[in-house]
């Protein structure tokens, strides 16, 4: 169902999944403008918890306002999205992606690529690990007057996925969900298409843990939060459980098992990183609107981040969760709840504490997001206990999502100096 | 039977009091009581009842507590109530405290909950979960289940069974202070130059400190003594607060409200007080009837999703419209994600019910109340001259 890959912008330096990767999360904005030619109907949802083998099932075409966010970001268009949404009432305090899109949607809904955001047929509200996302769909159902499928994922507060979650998820989805896509698309739920969705998921799921973890080589032919980000591209979107994700996940495995062979760093912007100094850990998103010259602090200074939470937040599958074509429904349900920011904070301090040793990290830096409270309350406790635990120096910066106001180029390039300084300085005591 | 200035005056140092003297005395009365605290929104206080164990709602540290080290646990953007709840922890006024519940409110009290278990591993602390979906065999089934969660684990923290006939009763005890606190805020409603808003308030407080017998009694005898009075008749503004069901604003902010020439007629102050809009079915499996009640007849407030966009926002022309209230003032905290997110929509709900409103933000600690009182009274003033 996919629509042809367009071919990438060679502007910077990029290897050639980064490419296939563009193309990929272009094509989806190609299939989403074009829905008026094409007539298929279309979903929004969220990346945390979302359930693309079972949107697929219904032969829609999934939107996806984050990425929408994060795209207008990147190409500088979100500062004055958010003031649009500002000016028609929603406060500067609260979530970045919500007013860039609320944004998008009063300026006409012209998509970061140019082309219409067609409106949806039906919002898909997984409220999976961020209390924004229950509020985000009201707002845009108030907007739309669409059908609203909502999905209550809980919480796991103790630390631990109960049956009794479990079920309350399943049954959520056979109740509530899957009834509300058959009439929204006329299309009857099979599961075994599901089925066939979901083993794609898992092979693609294996490659793409593979290559998280490839950054346990040293020098780590990945960054696992500026690179991260492409990675995860597919595979938290409009591709999970095709056989396209599997394909740019082999590609991007075998891309990276020939840098591994050559001994390579990562590849940035400008080309490979040669000098591995420091092996960084990242907790939290990263700034959108001024990536590259947020990326550049780390390159310069011979910094990669070998491993981070925010490539987690679709998907923790590191830890061993894969997709199962056996147990599907069972499968999507557990998925959710094992989302990053699912998780309690004693769950996020074990992994970044586990990121540190199993990485041999030299430490932990948090980007600490305004507009994100999901990631951000707790943050500076995690900080604490990880340098406790571990011994490792942890430094803390914060910038937003993707409002240019609460990017301080100057503060951010301090703090990260100081803090590169400050693990010279440990290195030299012997710690 | 007290007078009104000794009630409101005992409900006034219950206020003050950061140590939570009351319900250490409480505790200490007895040997093996327990107090469980819980967090602002809703937890089922009938079951910590029902274990023999006193509720405590910790509502933040006010405009009084000087947060030290809290402040170094929480980023500039996030609210007031967490960082003084940490106060509250770090400086050992919650040492009494057995457990903690912390509601699904919002992101920020959902994670204090784990920093609780960071904080004070070996305190109970859980995250309470409440079903969004309000479906009796989904939601209702998954509810009940959290229900009985909660109930053994407090029979575990009390060594003590938790029985049916116990939770019959605690419902009972429970339907009884949500009725009497209806009572109180139609009260306020019928005639609120009886009963101001600051001391409705502080009655209200009263009942997240005390044992909720004393606090029933405390309603009766405040509603009694009131209505006895007779006190100067303004020419105020009769307003619905909006938007304060988390951090609480200080007592001056809701004095200084009143005095700028509107009497408040209804608010979202600790909702716990009156979750429910109905009674609890008191016979039946008990459980099944707190599970069915949230579904059925919770209020509405922005932390819950409301699946029928058809009424999404309603509620608050209702209750404008059975206050008799001539305006809304949303009053929400800063950085507050539930209040500050819903405001849109229920602006656009009032703007098309023709009731005027007006919103501005407050911390639990703010101060400066001149600006607000002046956006007040002229809201105020507005609805006289041009409503």
């Amino acid at each position: 169902m996919s629509a042809q890959l367009r071919k990438p912008s060679t502007d910077v330096q990029k290897d050639a999944s980064m490419a296939k990767q563009k193309a990929m999360i272009d094509s989806n904005f190609d299939r989403l403008g074009n829905v008026k030619n094409s007539g298929e109907k279309v979903s929004y949802t969220f990346v945390p918890g979302n359930l693309n083998e079972l949107i697929m099932c219904f032969d829609m075409v999934g939107n996806y306002p984050e990425i929408n966010a994060i795209q207008n970001g990147l190409r500088k268009k979100s500062g004055g999205l958010i003031m649009e949404a500002e000016k028609w009432g929603h406060s500067e305090d609260v979530c970045t992606y919500v007013k860039a899109d609320i944004g998008m949607m009063r300026k006409g809904n012209i998509g970061p690529t140019g082309q219409p955001i067609p409106e949806p047929d039906i919002l898909m509200l997984s409220y999976t690990g961020c209390y924004t996302f229950l509020k985000w769909f009201e707002l845009l159902r108030h907007e739309y007057k669409c059908e609203t499928a909502m999905l209550h994922v809980p919480y796991t507060g103790d630390g631990v996925i109960t049956k009794a979650m479990t079920d309350y998820v399943v049954k959520q989805l056979k109740e509530e969900v899957i009834p509300k896509y058959e009439k929204v698309s006329g299309v009857k739920f099979d599961i075994d298409r599901l089925r066939e969705n979901l083993a794609y998921s898992a092979k693609a799921e294996d490659d793409f843990v593979w290559v998280l973890e490839s950054a346990k080589h040293k020098p780590s032919p990945i960054d696992a939060y500026f690179g991260g980000i492409y990675y995860i591209g597919p595979i938290f979107t409009a591709f999970r459980g095709t056989e396209l994700a599997v394909d740019y996940y082999k590609t991007l495995r075998a891309e990276i098992e020939e840098r591994i062979r050559k001994g390579q760093g990562p590849i940035t912007p400008e080309g490979e990183m040669k000098n591995e100094k420091y092996r960084i850990v990242t907790e939290g998103p990263p700034n959108y609107t001024s990536m590259r010259e947020f990326w550049k602090m780390f390159y310069d200074e011979g910094a990669v981040v070998v491993a981070s939470t925010y490539t987690k937040v679709g998907g923790t599958y590191d830890f061993g969760f894969r997709h199962d074509p056996s147990r599907p429904l069972e499968s999507l349900a557990e998925y959710c709840m094992h989302c990053y920011t699912n998780r309690n904070l004693p769950e996020r301090t074990r992994m970044l504490e586990s990121y540190i040793n199993d990485f041999e990290a030299d430490g932990l830096l948090i980007n600490s997001i305004k507009s994100c409270n999901s990631f951000a309350a707790g943050e500076l406790m995690m900080m604490r206990e990880v340098e406790k635990r571990t011994g490792k120096p942890a430094a803390f910066v914060e910038t937003d999502l993707v409002d240019p106001r609460y990017f301080s180029a100057a503060n951010v390039k301090n703090r990260l100096e100081s803090y590169f300084q400050m693990i010279d300085q440990k290195r030299r005591a012997g710690v | 039977m007290a007078t009104r200035e000794e009630i409101i005056d005992r409900c006034q140092a219950l206020y003050d009091d950061l140590s939570f003297t009351a319900a250490r005395e409480w505790k200490d009365a007895k040997k093996g009581r327990h107090v469980i605290g819980f967090m602002p929104m809703y937890v089922p206080r009938e079951i910590i009842h029902a274990a023999g164990m006193l509720p405590l709602g910790i509502l933040g540290g006010g405009d009084q507590l000087e947060v030290i080290q809290g402040d170094a646990y929480y980023q500039s953007y996030i609210c007031r109530i967490p960082r003084s709840t940490i106060e509250l922890l770090l400086t050992d006024r919650l040492d009494f405290v057995d457990g903690m519940l912390f509601p699904s409110i919002c992101d920020v009290i959902r994670n204090l909950s784990g920093m609780w278990k960071l904080l004070r591993p070996d305190v109970y602390s859980h995250y309470f979960d409440v079903p969004q979906n309000y479906m009796k065999e989904v939601g209702g089934e998954f509810y009940m289940h959290e229900l009985n969660v909660l109930r053994h684990d407090l029979e575990k923290i009390g060594g003590v069974t938790i029985t049916e006939d116990n939770l019959r009763n605690s419902i009972a005890v429970y339907n009884e202070s949500r009725r009497l606190t209806r009572e109180l805020y139609k009260f306020r409603s019928d005639k609120p130059w009886l009963a101001p808003s600051s001391e409705v308030y502080l009655i209200n407080r009263a009942g997240m400190l005390i044992p909720v017998e004393d606090h029933n009694q405390l309603i009766k005898d405040y509603i009694e003594a009131a209505s006895a009075e007779d006190r100067p008749k303004r020419d105020n503004s009769r307003v619905v607060i909006s938007g304060s069901f988390c951090e609480q604003p200080p007592l001056n902010l809701i004095k200084s409200i009143e005095m700028s020439g509107c009497y408040v007629v209804d608010d979202d102050y600790m909702l716990v007080n009156r979750w429910f809009t109905k009674e609890v079915p008191t016979d039946g499996d008990p459980i099944q009837a707190l599970s069915y009640t949230f579904l059925e007849a919770s209020v509405k407030m922005p932390s819950c999703f409301e699946p029928n966009e058809d009424i999404k926002g309603l509620f608050l022309v209702d209750t404008v419209k059975e206050n008799n209230a001539e305006g809304v003032i949303f009053a929400a905290t800063s950085f507050c994600d539930p209040a500050l997110l819903e405001r849109p929509i229920l602006q656009d709900v009032l703007n098309d019910a023709d009731i005027p409103h007006i919103s501005f933000k407050y911390a639990e600690n703010t101060g400066q109340m001149q600006p607000i009182r002046e956006q007040a009274g002229t809201f105020a003033d507005s609805i006289k001259l041009w409503s």
